[in-house]
């Protein structure tokens, strides 16, 4: 069993508390838990990860076992903590209020949703 | 008895406002998706219960939300949007060429005639079908492949398809509208389009009488006169009287002719609203007075509408998809602020009132006469 944290907003959307409780067939990847994930929640398809690409969302972070695991391959192992339940996989949505980090794409809304 | 229902969407959330046909005592339900941006939502005029919602984040992306009864509870339906072969490019703000790139819905448009079929569209300009309930969506690429597609550039918003108009009497004819490429017709479905923007002058386009490149706000029609469409361009307030072929300019007297929001009465096809706008440098009524602009010609002639609305030390916008109206026979008029407020006149635009006043900046105003 894998646990799972949650942002807040995803907890919502999935209607759960801060974590959910997965079972991966194989080896614990990023990419293993995530599609347990998304399939045992389907309305979480596209809200971590690209749906084409499975590429992790811009705003999106992982950790796992205090460490930031965001740019650790896909397929990887993770630490035998979130393998085994002792620790969670965590997924954090970035914290970047009020930056404009991508033009165009962050905060448009307040450029008046117009021109 | 009638009932009014007002979607609204917010920077925070969604608000489900209801109120008798009086329209004086208003119950205020949300926010539903408190935290997430609600660019839009809308009901189903098949089946008034059918609504859909776009929900948004920078953090987690697009979802589209659905209810089957009214507001009340709502189910996540299909949020991948992907165009159709490989997207090509369309012109950036510095004119070099850049991917098109899905980023948002900023509008949904139920079906005249099903509850299960909806339009969406997004950002980067493109219109998508759900013939399932929201469930899946497929583009109707025939817009975005148009030859013109190179040439189209975002607006300061971002280069957004935000105004899909179905004609009534006609069901393979669709009307939209992007910032900034102008507006585009269907006649067979939605598999082709082309633009009608003749008679736009735009000053700051390099040729400002171009096919493409009209930064269209909202275009809005009369469901009896589906040959009349009025439009906010940037600059301008316009009207075509045969389907887009040719427009012609009815900003007449107001103070400004910017602004984003343009709505019809709804009994009354000559009649017509706006909020003027400062300017684009100042997204802010003229002289600090909130005043909604009507006209009963069919433009060129407009009256100020300011009983009930701030006339002194207002600086809200009102957005493009902000202001509806409804049916009932006084005809209602809505339409929210940046500042957060939703103003209602239940006589045609003759009194204003606000419903609430500390909502977040609402993106959105839809009205539904409920029997």
């Amino acid at each position: 069993m894998i646990r799972v944290m949650l942002p807040a907003h995803l907890r919502t959307v999935a209607c759960v508390g801060d974590e959910v409780n997965i079972d991966v067939d194989g080896a614990v990847t990023q990419n293993s838990v995530l599609d347990a994930l998304e399939e045992a929640y389907p309305m979480l398809r596209g809200t971590v990860r690209d749906h084409a690409t499975n590429a992790r969302r811009p705003f999106i972070r992982f950790f796992a076992c205090g460490e930031d695991v965001s740019h650790e391959l896909p397929d990887s192992p993770l630490p035998d903590a979130v393998a085994n339940g002792q620790e969670p996989f965590m997924i954090i949505g970035a914290i970047a209020g009020g930056a404009q980090a991508q033009p165009g794409f962050f905060r448009a809304d307040l450029r008046a949703i117009g021109d | 008895m009638t009932n009014v229902r007002l979607l609204v969407g917010t920077h925070k959330g969604a608000f489900v406002l209801t109120s008798d046909e009086k329209r004086v005592d208003w119950n205020v339900s949300g926010p539903h998706f408190a935290g997430w941006e609600i660019y839009h939502l809308k009901g189903s005029p098949a089946d008034p219960n059918r609504l859909y919602a776009s929900q948004s984040s920078g953090w987690f992306g697009q979802m589209i939300q659905r209810s089957d009864d009214g507001g009340k509870t709502w189910n996540a339906v299909g949020n991948e949007f992907a165009y159709d072969g490989v997207p090509g490019t369309h012109q950036w703000y510095d004119g070099t060429q850049h991917p098109w790139e899905f980023k948002r819905v900023w509008h949904l448009e139920p079906s005249l005639t099903d509850p299960d079929t909806v339009y969406a569209g997004v950002e980067d300009a493109a219109l998508f079908r759900s013939t399932d309930g929201g469930m899946t969506w497929r583009e109707l690429s025939g817009l975005r492949c148009h030859d013109t597609g190179p040439q189209w550039q975002p607006g300061a918003g971002g280069m957004c398809l935000h105004t899909i108009i179905a004609d009534p009497t006609n069901p393979d004819r669709i009307f939209i509208a992007i910032s900034a490429a102008g507006a585009f017709r269907t006649d067979d479905g939605g598999f082709t389009f082309k633009p009608i923007n003749h008679g736009l002058h735009s000053e700051y386009i390099p040729n400002p009488t171009a096919d493409v490149g009209h930064c269209v706000h909202k275009i809005a029609m009369h469901r009896s006169r589906p040959n009349a469409l009025f439009m906010q361009k940037h600059w301008d307030v316009m009207r075509t009287d045969d389907a887009g072929e040719s427009w012609y300019e009815v900003s007449g007297n107001l103070p400004t002719d910017f602004g984003f929001a343009i709505d019809v009465h709804a009994h009354e096809p000559e009649t017509v609203y706006v909020v003027p706008i400062t300017s684009d440098s100042y997204h802010y009524p003229p002289d600090g007075k909130l005043r909604v602009y009507r006209s009963r010609t069919g433009g060129n002639e407009w009256e100020p509408l300011t009983k009930g609305l701030p006339q002194s030390d207002c600086y809200v916008n009102v957005l493009r998809d902000a202001m509806g109206v409804d049916d009932v026979e006084s005809c209602g008029v809505y339409f929210g602020t940046t500042g957060g407020q939703v103003y209602a006149s239940p006589d045609s635009g003759d009194t204003w009132t606000p419903i609430v006043r500390d909502l977040p900046s609402v993106f959105s105003v839809e009205v539904q006469t409920l029997p």
